[in-house]
């Protein structure tokens, strides 16, 4: 049995060296090239004594980034990537969550880096580091004594207090989670990934981890290109790529620009998107540019280790029949709970919660909210067992798959990520000269609406946003009001907010 | 143009899009704020941006795009 995560890699080094494992499409490296630098850079963490701590990756979205990611696993360490998009002060609370010993950088960012508080950790460039002799004994003898509950990586999600959450998995939920979604989608040794997510999130495992299982290959498409519709189709069909798993605001971006009247994908099979809501007008145009294609919708939170479910889209959907979750893969369960702690009957709502070794460590240096949200599983009390509650409401259709209906709290999916409206509001809240703020989400403008009292002007609260949130999180419009709606128990009432936005 | 400024300032208040002219090259609009833009621009103005017209040269300016709207509702 496999017990890290690189176990893969060592075998398919052996059997197809040069071969490219990961290009942009201008810097590659192929899986001896990825082998080597990952030795150095993890004969260098370990030769500096770091061993099981979180190691900083902060570098752009690249093969060289990969490479840093794998020798930091290689070194018995776990990764905690983060990224030049994320602002400043966000980039600090992590930085100041983790302690990490070791900042990796690369000439984009090493200045950037060189401005924060790293306490007693230290910047270093990627390139002086990969290169490092490799320590074979070291490295064997941190090999076997890999434990496959250690975590691998660190990643940090949107908090409803401010607070980003950093979530752990380890080598096992990893390992698992790859073996079923390779299964399930179908992953081989020609599958050709076009990568679309950033880097700092669970989502890249898809690409990242069975590109080693099979010795396959993945491009890491530009970012920019995800502007530009008919650069991007080109760019797939250069490239021959003919696996995507994208977010559904990418996937429509393509097709709602009616891309496919001008160019039209090539090679691509495999189709899987997640976490949003697919709308049917543009999916059905996906379907009928590629009929061959097979389309899986996936689901599943952070704290589950990447996806949990899928549901391989073969038949005619309605159309305003939502795109069903469908099952869990196998080795996890779904319990659907309702307000009682018990399983939801047929047709009835319950709150989606997760069971299996797909359940990751829980919140880094966070126990609190880690109680909150990892608990004991209710259905049984004989022994210690952690499942995740996820916050999303579910329920079953009648073929028995599972229907996403809606959040318990004011968590949204915005272009296909997570943010908690209560973490843009409390950094609203900080700034001084703002009395009181409150965000709505306009679903159908796919907009963040930030309310406020005070006295700045919406312009001079976006200047101040920027400092403290992610790109992503921004509102997408900021209204000023004389006074915020409260509901009669004195909180703000968000439904007449939107009302009046909408009415507006 | 007033119309077009005020979809652009809704993103971003802090940006004078009056000056500007490389909002691409220097990343002031990423390619979320081109999605919901153009879904807006198509419904304000009534005219299909198609792929076609999604190039860095349409977006480096207000000018630009509205140049690109005027051109669209011309052909319509």
């Amino acid at each position: 049995m496999q017990h890290n995560v690189l176990n893969d890699l060592r075998t398919v080094v052996k059997r197809k060296p040069d071969k490219i494992a990961f290009s942009n499409g201008t810097d590659s490296l192929t899986f001896a090239e990825l082998d080597r630098r990952r030795n150095g850079v993890g004969s260098y963490i370990a030769g500096c004594g770091i061993r099981k701590k979180p190691v900083v990756v902060f570098m752009r979205k690249s093969p060289a980034e990969v490479a840093a990611f794998f020798g930091v696993i290689t070194a018995g360490c776990c990764y905690v990537p983060i990224d030049e998009e994320m602002p400043a002060a966000r980039i600090q609370l992590i930085l100041d969550n983790v302690r990490s010993p070791l900042v990796i950088c690369d000439d984009h960012t090493m200045e950037v880096a060189r401005s924060f508080e790293l306490g007693e950790g230290k910047a270093v460039l990627y390139s002086d580091i990969a290169d490092t002799p490799v320590d074979e004994p070291l490295l064997e003898d941190i090999y076997r004594h890999a434990i496959d509950t250690d975590p691998i990586y660190i990643v940090f999600t949107s908090g409803s207090t401010g607070i980003p959450k950093g979530v752990a998995a380890c080598h096992r939920s990893v390992l698992d989670y790859v073996e079923q979604l390779s299964e399930a989608l179908d992953f081989n040794e020609d599958t050709v990934f076009g990568s679309q997510t950033p880097l700092y999130f669970d989502a890249c495992l898809k690409e990242l981890y069975p590109t080693l299982k099979f010795g396959a290959t993945t491009y890491l498409i530009p970012k920019e290109l995800f502007s530009l519709p008919v650069n991007l189709v080109e760019y797939l069909n250069q490239y021959k790529i003919n696996t995507i798993c994208w977010v559904v605001s990418a996937l429509t971006m393509v097709s709602a620009f009616d891309t496919f009247s001008v160019v039209k994908p090539a090679y691509l099979h495999t189709v899987a998107f997640g976490s949003e809501v697919f709308p049917m007008k543009q999916f059905r145009r996906w379907r009928e540019a590629l009929p061959n294609a097979v389309f899986t919708n996936l689901y599943g939170p952070t704290e589950g280790t990447g996806m949990c479910c899928f549901y391989r889209v073969d038949r005619e959907l309605a159309d305003g029949e939502p795109i069903p979750i469908g099952k869990p893969f196998p080795n996890r369960e779904v319990l659907l709970l309702n307000s009682d702690g018990q399983l939801a009957g047929p047709g009835e709502e319950g709150e989606i919660c997760i069971r299996g070794t797909a359940v990751t460590l829980g919140y880094y240096n966070d126990p609190e909210r880690t109680r909150q949200a990892y608990v004991q599983n209710p259905l049984q009390s004989a022994y210690p067992e952690l499942i995740y509650k996820t916050g999303d409401i579910g329920k079953y259709n009648a073929d028995g798959d599972l229907v996403f209906v809606s959040r318990k709290d004011y968590q949204i999916k915005h272009m296909g990520h997570r943010i908690e409206l209560g973490e843009i509001e409390v950094s609203a809240n900080m700034l001084p000269d703002v009395r009181m703020a409150a965000c709505i989400y306009d679903t159908n403008r796919k907009k963040i609406v930030l309310f406020y009292t005070g006295d700045l002007t919406p312009a001079e609260i976006t200047v101040q946003l920027k400092t403290k949130l992610p790109r992503y999180m921004l509102p997408g419009k900021t209204v000023q009001l004389d006074m915020l709606p409260f509901t009669a128990n004195g909180k703000i009432d968000r439904v007449a907010l939107k009302k009046q936005y909408e009415g507006a | 143009m007033e119309e077009l400024l005020s979809i652009l300032n809704d993103r971003h208040p802090d940006i004078d899009f009056t000056t500007r002219e490389h909002l691409i090259d220097e990343a002031v609009l990423d390619s979320m704020d081109i999605v919901s833009m153009v879904q807006e621009i198509a419904e304000t103005f009534d005219v299909t941006i198609t792929a076609r017209d999604i190039k860095p040269e349409n977006f480096n300016s207000a000018k630009a795009l509205y140049a690109l709207i005027q051109r669209l509702q011309d052909e319509e």
